[in-house]
């Protein structure tokens, strides 16, 4: 049986964003099943009951679940273009910056975007972006990988992309290019990755979503 | 210089004690710098500066934080006693679910345990245990079959700390009756050689809990609800 990939998830999701970079990185065919969240399917309640989001992977009928976890699987089972470093220290360090994208980078980035750009709030996403904007500098490459895309840069999608589109949305500026020159270039770069720019949603569309979802306070 | 292994930790701290627990497993000799956190070293904040906390590993030099990350480095970097499965479906697996002890369970059990067991927090609470008690399936011994694996390492805080918490405080949160296998699974655990010479006495956290909940506001507790992982 050849390998069977279907991927669960919404164009509009960066989290399933990062599984399909990932896959096309590797170039992995896969399916894309779209899934409605208001209606989620018995599939994706079967596949992820702990969670019951999104993205799903089912490799030939075997279901993961949390896309750093999934994105990291991938790197496990298909050779080719690394998505970790093969050094133990470096893969620690890459977990690391990952895991605190995911833990602490997010939450504060989400915070902004719901109170519409409060100077509290946007004040702590700058203490949690400036430990990004020091890494980039530190490295003095292109990608959080080095001179390619690594898991660092992945879990950092929705700070490349979403980010720009929801401050449209809201006429609100977190990520300021003199404050943060060094992720506003990175983020550049990432998404002119082929392989991340092929699973991106249309931005007019993102950020129509986000005039919808958060638009008038 | 080569190969020195440091632990900067505390005793109390379930986190800490993960990373003990994947050292003594591993076999792996270093040495233990106990950290005053109201008075944080040089050293902690200079291998830590993101974060500031314990546990940071210290490995012929290089600092590794966060307790689960230092843990699968451990499992990179030392080969013998494997804390993750080989198959990759199974690793994800293991990640998965100690992902889950780390994001879910541990703050909502905290969580009922700070509250006194607070009516939501302690269904809310259930909701995510219950999960975990569905995981030990029939002839299962640890979450990682026959020997323990990083997802038992996750959940020591489960095993070891909360029947501290709820003796102090009176509570029966992870009670046999509900929970058969997660109770029995805490027995086996905790008995395990390389996990007992890691944890901290009893009688320690009797005690730290019984003043904790005495004085909510206490530095320590605050501490503790940001998380030392």
């Amino acid at each position: 049986m050849a390998d069977e990939v279907k991927l669960y998830g919404v164009p509009g999701s960066p989290y399933v964003s990062r599984v399909t970079t990932a896959l096309k990185l590797k170039g992995i065919n896969y399916e894309l099943v779209v899934e409605d969240l208001s209606n989620k399917s018995a599939d994706l309640l079967k596949y992820n009951p702990v969670h019951k989001k999104i993205p799903v992977l089912v490799h030939n009928g075997k279901p993961i679940s949390e896309s750093l976890v999934i994105v990291e699987y991938i790197d496990d089972v298909w050779k080719g273009v690394p998505v970790l470093p093969q050094d133990a220290y470096e893969k620690a360090q890459a977990r690391f910056w990952a895991k605190f994208i995911d833990d602490k980078c997010m939450p504060a980035i989400f915070k902004t975007i719901g109170s519409h750009g409060q100077e509290q709030v946007v004040a702590e996403a700058h203490e949690q972006l400036q430990f990004l904007e020091n890494e980039l500098n530190v490295k003095g490459k292109k990608f959080f990988g080095g001179d390619n895309i690594n898991l660092v840069d992945i879990a950092a999608t929705f700070i490349a992309y979403w980010l720009g589109a929801a401050e449209e949305a809201l006429g609100i500026k977190v990520l300021s290019k003199d404050k943060f020159p060094k992720i506003t270039e990175w983020g550049g770069n990432y998404i002119n990755c082929q392989v991340v720019k092929e699973g991106l949603p249309p931005r007019d569309a993102l950020v129509g979503f986000f005039k919808k979802r958060f638009g008038n306070a | 210089m080569a190969d020195e292994v440091k632990l900067y930790g505390l005793d109390g701290s379930p986190f800490v004690c993960r990373v003990k627990i994947a050292l003594n497993l591993k076999k792996i000799d270093y040495k233990f710098v106990v950290e005053d956190l109201r008075n944080k070293s040089a050293d902690l904040l200079k291998y830590n500066p993101v974060h500031k906390k314990i546990p940071v590993l210290l490995h012929s030099g290089k600092p590794i934080s966060e307790s689960l990350v230092i843990i699968e480095y451990m499992d990179d970097a030392w080969k013998g006693a494997p804390l993750l499965p080989k198959d990759p479906y199974e690793k994800a697996q293991a990640r998965f679910w100690a992902k889950f002890v780390d994001d879910k369970c541990i703050p909502i059990v905290f969580k009922a345990i700070v509250s006194h067991g607070e009516e939501k927090d302690l269904a809310e609470a259930h909701e995510q245990l219950q999960f975990l008690e569905n995981q030990l399936n029939e002839g299962k011994k640890f979450f990682g079959g026959d020997d323990i694996n990083l997802v038992d390492i996750s959940a020591t805080f489960i095993a070891y700390w909360v029947g501290a918490a709820e003796e102090a405080l009176g509570l029966k949160l992870v009670s046999k009756d509900k929970y058969p296998k997660l109770t029995e699974w805490c027995d086996n655990y905790i008995n395990c050689q390389a996990v007992k010479d890691g944890l901290p006495p009893r009688e320690i956290l009797l005690g730290f809990f019984k003043m904790w909940f005495a004085t909510p506001n206490s530095f320590v507790y605050n501490e503790f609800l940001n998380k030392s992982s």
